[in-house]
């Protein structure tokens, strides 16, 4: 170990990792990381006043609590529903499976302005589902709630699928065992299947979560974007742009990208907690 | 008939099963989240799209704009594509085949792509090549058009889709070890050939995904291409931006038919998906039969 930490790498006898990695990281450093470090340092360089006034400014926080909190509505609901739907998937039998099961991951392939418009003609007063939820007086598009609808799209594979291979890898004897000791089904269920699916829910909310933070296409046509009122952080630095007030929308910019990196960070915790956790099962 | 004796097979004992008004209750949630958040959307859009008759939909795809817009998300979709291809390639194979320092570290970076907002993808090259960005001034004076242009709009994508092909290749490939490219080099290929005959036919099904996902979202991006194209009609504007256009200034039947091709390109992802799934199970349950075979058993 002391010696494979010294090198730069273990020994092997197949060719081509100079080439193989070096391309990876010319072309990921120019793609990537470059740009990105071009956007940490013009931030920086505004002046530390202006980035205060700018990432604080009343408009800058009302996106702010717009984008976090219906971020997290939107994460919550796919954790509930997307657990049910990865359960229903692992555990039940019904037509049209296979198909169901393909169709969880269309928010991954339809682009999100094709979504963001599918939805907001759903939703919209006169929509199929608007107009009767308008009669109850609950109107949807062009409110916050219907920035969580937009959300919650987008953000529902990540739940269902890092739930579903967990639930695949299960072992049955847990459950007969936990039976024949005399629980009850629902016991069974949050004393022995809940722990062992946790990680995969709280990765697949994280997920979801960052997913959603940074999401743009889907939400800009059924948020209505009404400033102080149903703007999400992306929509305002794309209008910080447009009013050629570049640095303000690299300081907002800035902001979102911390975020995202303590994400990202906490995703890599969470999977590796939900690894350590699923090993000894696995082996 | 003949189902009954299959589900009595496939029931689960009672003890580890939810009674059955649980189990009727758990898939009809199921079903409406489902039926509500992704069958009725991609009901409406094809709905709206064929509202005005197959007349206006057909006009609406050979619109001059349309057409414009098809052939420039096509051109940034084959520059793209074979890039991020080799990328993919390249990183998966240092990263799967060997150990090295900061390996860990090169796997949490190559995902940065998807962590960080599509704005913010488009807003970095704004930041480089804008007229106010680092080699703006440059730029101008040798009259090159970066944002606002074409160019701009491929590396958005390019930095959008790159981790696309390699997240697929690199769990396959860690999961398919070393053995059998050593085994080539012990009876004396070459490393392009231990590439071409042993490594490509073992990736090729997943390799094809993750092109056809890659090509899926080089096509179907929005956030940071709107931020670098400028919306410039026939010039700078692809699908997806033809597509909010139409809808900005209400001709929704317009927006949804052009907004239908992306559909069904979504829809063809999710069938290549299945299918590749299913080859590599089959090829995988194949390999076995192969392996359990006496040999020259195998026809």
């Amino acid at each position: 170990m002391a010696i494979a930490a010294l090198q730069l790498r273990k020994r092997s006898v197949l060719p081509g990792f100079g080439l193989a990695l070096g391309f990876t990281l010319l072309y990921f450093g120019l793609v990537v990381l470059i740009p990105l470090a071009a956007l940490v340092v013009r931030g920086m360089q505004v002046d530390s006043a202006a980035f205060l006034k700018t990432v604080t400014a009343p408009r800058a926080l009302a996106a702010y609590r717009l984008s976090f909190g219906a971020s997290l509505a939107a994460a919550g609901l796919n954790v509930v529903f997307g657990a049910i739907v990865a359960w229903a998937l692992v555990r039940y039998r019904f037509p049209l499976k296979k198909v169901v099961d393909a169709l969880v991951d269309l928010p991954f392939a339809l682009p999100t302005a094709v979504a963001g418009i599918a939805l907001t003609s759903l939703y919209a007063p006169t929509g199929w589902l608007g107009r009767p939820l308008a009669a109850l007086g609950v109107p949807v598009a062009y409110t916050p709630l219907g920035v969580v609808v937009a959300l919650t799209f987008v953000g529902l594979p990540f739940v269902v699928r890092t739930v579903q291979p967990v639930l695949e890898d299960l072992d049955a004897e847990l459950e007969e065992a936990a039976a024949s000791l005399g629980a009850q089904r629902w016991q069974t269920i949050r004393r022995v299947i809940l722990p062992e699916v946790l990680p995969a829910l709280a990765t697949g909310f994280a997920l979801a979560l960052a997913r959603a933070l940074g999401e743009y296409g889907s939400v800009i046509f059924i948020a209505g974007n009404m400033p102080l009122k149903t703007e999400v952080v992306p929509l305002l630095i794309v209008i910080k742009l447009e009013q050629f007030d570049t640095g303000g929308a690299a300081a907002l910019a800035l902001v979102m990208l911390a975020a995202s990196f303590v994400l990202l960070l906490t995703i890599n915790l969470l999977q590796r907690w939900s690894t350590r956790r699923r090993a000894p099962l696995g082996d | 008939m003949t189902t009954a004796p299959l589900t009595a097979a496939a029931r689960p004992s009672r003890a580890t099963a939810e009674p059955w008004p649980v189990r009727v209750l758990l898939l009809g949630v199921a079903g409406v989240f489902l039926g509500l958040f992704l069958v009725l959307p991609l009901v409406a859009v094809f709905a709206q799209a064929l509202e005005n008759g197959l007349a206006a939909y057909g006009a609406a795809l050979v619109d001059p704009d349309a057409r414009g817009a098809i052939g420039l998300t096509m051109l940034t979709a084959a520059i793209v594509l074979p890039l991020n291809v080799v990328f993919g390639v390249a990183a998966a194979w240092a990263i799967a085949k060997f150990e090295f320092r900061g390996k860990s570290l090169l796997l949490t970076l190559i995902d940065l792509p998807f962590a960080v907002s599509p704005v913010i993808s488009g807003l970095i090259y704004v930041l480089l090549f804008g007229a106010q960005g680092w080699l703006g001034p440059w730029l101008a004076a040798h009259g090159i058009k970066v944002i606002f242009a074409v160019p701009g709009i491929v590396l958005a994508t390019l930095f959008v889709t790159c981790p696309l092909v390699a997240r697929e290749l690199i769990p396959l490939m860690q999961s398919q070890g070393t053995e059998e490219e050593e085994a080539a080099l012990v009876l004396g290929a070459r490393g392009g050939q231990v590439f071409w005959r042993v490594t490509l036919p073992n990736i090729k099904w997943g390799l094809l995904y993750g092109a056809i996902l890659c090509n899926a979202r080089a096509m179907g991006e929005f956030g940071a291409v709107s931020v670098v194209s400028g919306h410039i009609r026939g010039l700078t504007n692809t699908l997806t931006l033809h597509v909010e256009i139409l809808y900005n200034e209400y001709n929704f039947a317009g927006a949804f038919a052009v907004a239908s091709l992306l559909t069904l390109l979504a829809l063809v992802t999710l069938g290549a998906k299945q299918l590749v799934e299913w080859r590599t199970r089959r090829g995988g349950r194949a390999e076995r039969a192969a392996e359990a075979a006496p040999a020259g058993g195998i026809p």
